[in-house]
């Protein structure tokens, strides 16, 4: 079995019905084709980056399947290139790791990871940039995250060094 | 006597060290980078929207192939941009 996943945007001047009737449309080819469709994701209507035969938005889905020949990739591809509606598409063979990340996508684990990492990195510039008028918060934020991997007395150390750079 | 805690130094001795850099997917067991999300791709390009070297952003070298392929796919789907100012 070989994991597949086909994005693509649909013209957003169409109807609501018709671009749904679009996305069903290769939802129903792939079926035909013999594969079998994990999820289809419907990002909704989104911002362009740049602009896209005059249009600056567009509706994005995201079909993923597997199947156990590649041979459909073709006549899917030559399909979407024809159609009007379907301003851009890619299709993108996925290793494991997409796939799981696909499904802890699904489950909801994903976000919170990423909103981790998010806020570390928002306080690492947060201290940057208002060190004036965050005196008190910022040598009490950095300090315990150094005291973990190192050992006790030089983090002290480190600590008292921040506290005198600040000063 | 002073112990070693006690010593206090007159200049940082911190000052003028570079903090180590660190692969962050590596460091957190990222192994699939998704080029849906173009807010997290934005960490590794500049404000032109290109991407960031490895001396910069501490990347290991798979995984830094991984984001490059990511962006270049997130720009075909108009989801990051070509060409840009002012980009952050």
């Amino acid at each position: 079995m070989k994991n597949y996943e086909v994005t693509f945007i649909v013209d957003p001047v169409l109807s609501g019905d018709e671009i749904k009737a679009t996305a069903q449309t290769y939802v129903d080819h792939l079926t035909k084709e013999g594969c079998t469709i994990v999820h289809v994701d419907e990002m909704g209507l989104r911002q362009l980056a740049y602009p896209i035969n005059k249009r600056t938005s567009g509706v994005y889905y995201c079909i993923e399947f597997s199947s156990e020949t590649g041979e459909l990739i073709s006549s899917l591809e030559l399909a979407l290139y024809r159609d009007e509606r379907v301003m851009r598409f890619l299709s993108v063979k996925l290793d494991k790791y997409g796939v799981k990340y696909n499904q802890d996508k699904r489950d909801g684990k994903i976000g919170k990871v990423k909103k981790k990492e998010k806020k570390s990195k928002g306080r690492g510039q947060d201290s940057r940039s208002n060190s004036n008028s965050n005196k008190a918060k910022a040598p009490a934020k950095p300090a315990p995250k150094k005291a973990a991997p190192a050992p006790a007395p030089k983090a002290e150390v480190k600590a008292e060094a921040k506290a005198e750079e600040e000063e | 006597m002073a112990s070693r805690d006690d010593i206090k130094f007159l200049s940082n001795p911190n000052i003028g060290k570079k903090r180590q850099k660190y692969c962050r997917f590596r460091k957190y067991g990222i192994k699939y980078i998704d080029y849906k999300d173009p807010d997290f791709l934005l960490q590794f390009v500049n404000d032109q929207g290109k991407v960031l070297p490895r001396r910069i952003t501490g990347n290991s070298l798979k995984y830094q192939r991984k984001v490059a392929t990511a962006v270049k796919r997130a720009r075909h789907l108009a989801m990051m941009p070509y060409v840009t100012d002012l980009l952050k």
